[in-house]
């Protein structure tokens, strides 16, 4: 939990070697890289276009409320 | 070396894009969201014997609806009870236990359907489904709160705006389906539970293995947590599960949970019989199940609309809202039917059932203020009971009303009206419920040494 009025905690655990300060964009900020890009674009499709179909679907039976 | 399933194994990477983890909460809302639509199931259940009609030793819809009713009760026990073991497991872990236990639940009650013995339905789908129902509609909620501290509402709404749109999909997906096996000898019911349960059981376990949990102290990337005002219900610091339950706040919740979800669940259950005996003649069956469609969708909208909304209004003046508009759109009811409007009718219903599916998805980011986000996942469990009381509370009210009110002489067209005053008060109380929510007090909190365990006052 982010307490506001303590120092904010670095990105990474306290455990893990001391790092360079990364020069790179934060990571949503950023063009994620093709892969990762590819991988965001179908995760979001195979949830997207089953809801579509459902939701199509659905609206085809409500027309018959309308007529 | 922490096991594959471990939360330690699922650490994410820096460059890792949050956006990521929604997918795979929707892909388990969306499985286990079929729960909402398993009366599409009840007709040919009813003549799996007969096939095209029923025989007498078919099963009855009383011994059907018991299905749909044990897996809700479970539900709400086993988020209950498995809570805190889903918080400290973490995400992948519980994913892929909820992922078995809801595939494992079709399989054996496909199983109880071809012996047909209704017992091994129950234990199926109403025991283990409803486990799995459970553990896997709590799993991504402290992560998606962990992923989104600067969008809470709007994260959890996207999860469980995916248990509304579960139904939208098993619904025609499983008349295809039975469609496909359908034959002179079979309704195609137990094929159909075959192939859904191993589809989830793929689908869900996908969904568990793509989790990942954000790596301590991160946030996102220009986001400040904006200073607490002086009595904000955004909570500084953790309760823990079991100090959070002898809270006043947690029972405040509690009843605004249970009274929303009765209002709607009622109603969602007896939506297709309601519309038709108060337009009798004028809507038919088939306009009904439009109505039922239209109302799955506004159940759906209303997850992500409300939750969303919550992020910029605030948790409890999104509830106000409900508690304002509700009692007076089931007022509006029984007037829509007395001026045959159903315009009027359906409209009412749309907004109601929107702020049924509000209530649900806007819970979890409301815990999070009250509570912390540390035990969130534990603390929404227990609350779910609320919806196990409602499962139950909601169509004994509408039904059973309704039948008391025939059987004293009302029209059947009226026959609602009655219920829906209920409703209407339910929703009153609840106002007040959720009125008296205020800041948990800091000696309850992880950060202040525990004071007895006593209910707070504060």
């Amino acid at each position: 939990m982010v307490n506001p009025s303590q120092p904010r905690v670095g990105a990474h655990s306290s455990t893990m070697p001391p790092r360079m300060p990364d020069s790179r964009p934060a990571p949503e900020a950023s063009a994620p890289g093709g892969g990762q890009l590819m991988v965001l674009v179908l995760s979001w499709a195979a949830v997207g276009l089953p809801l579509a179909w459902g939701v199509m679907e659905t609206l085809r039976k409500t027309l018959a409320l309308f007529q | 070396m922490p096991s594959l399933l471990s939360k330690q194994h699922i650490v994410a990477p820096p460059n890792f894009n949050r956006w990521l983890i929604p997918p795979c909460a929707l892909a388990t809302h969306l499985c286990i969201g079929q729960a909402y639509a398993i009366s599409v199931f009840n007709l040919p259940l009813t003549q799996q014997l007969g096939i095209k009609e029923s025989l007498a030793a078919d099963w009855k819809l009383t011994q059907l609806g018991w299905i749909f009713t044990i897996a809700i009760f479970f539900l709400g026990a086993s988020a209950a009870v498995f809570g805190k073991w889903v918080n400290a497991q973490g995400p992948r872990m519980s994913g892929l236990v909820a992922a078995l236990c809801w595939g494992a639940g079709f399989l054996i009650g496909a199983l109880g359907i071809q012996l047909h013995n209704i017992w091994l339905v129950y234990l199926g789908y109403g025991v283990l489904g409803g486990c799995g129902l459970g553990i896997g509609y709590i799993t991504p909620v402290s992560t998606l709160i962990s992923w989104f501290p600067d969008r809470r509402g709007m994260a959890t709404g996207m999860a469980i705006m995916g248990f509304g749109g579960g139904a939208l999909v098993a619904s025609p997906l499983s008349v295809l389906l039975m469609k496909q096996f359908a034959s002179p000898t079979s309704t195609g019911v137990a094929q159909t539970w075959l192939v859904l349960g191993l589809v989830y059981l793929l689908v869900m376990s996908a969904g568990a293995f793509g989790y990942r949990v954000p790596a301590p102290g991160w946030t996102p990337q220009g986001w400040v947590p904006s200073p607490a005002k002086p009595g904000a219900l955004m909570a500084k610091f953790d309760v823990t599960p079991g100090r959070a339950i002898t809270t006043k706040q947690f029972w405040c919740l509690w009843v605004v949970l249970c009274f929303n979800v009765t209002a709607g669940i009622g109603v969602l259950g007896q939506a297709s019989a309601m519309i038709q005996e108060v337009f009798k003649g004028t809507i038919n069956a088939g306009a009904a199940a439009g109505f039922v469609g239209l109302l799955s969708l506004f159940n759906m909208g209303g997850r992500f609309f409300w939750a969303s909304l919550s992020d910029k209004i605030g948790r409890k003046a999104t509830y106000a809202c409900f508690f304002v508009l509700g009692p007076a759109l089931y007022a509006l009811v029984p007037l829509s039917g007395q001026l045959g409007s159903v315009v009027l009718f359906v409209a009412c219903f749309c907004v109601i059932l929107t702020m049924y599916g509000g209530g649900f998805a806007t819970i979890p980011a409301y815990l999070a203020d009250v509570f912390g986000t540390k035990y969130v996942g534990a603390v929404h469990g227990r609350l779910l009971t609320a919806w196990s009381v409602a499962g139950i509370l909601g169509p004994v009210l509408v039904n059973y009303l309704r039948e008391f009110q025939i059987q004293s002489g009302i029209p059947k067209y009226q026959a609602y009206n009655v219920t829906m005053y209920i409703m209407a008060a339910l929703l009153v109380i609840a106002f007040f419920a959720n009125l008296a929510i205020k800041p948990v007090a800091e000696q309850l909190t992880e950060r202040e040494p525990q004071a007895g365990g006593r209910p707070v006052t504060a």
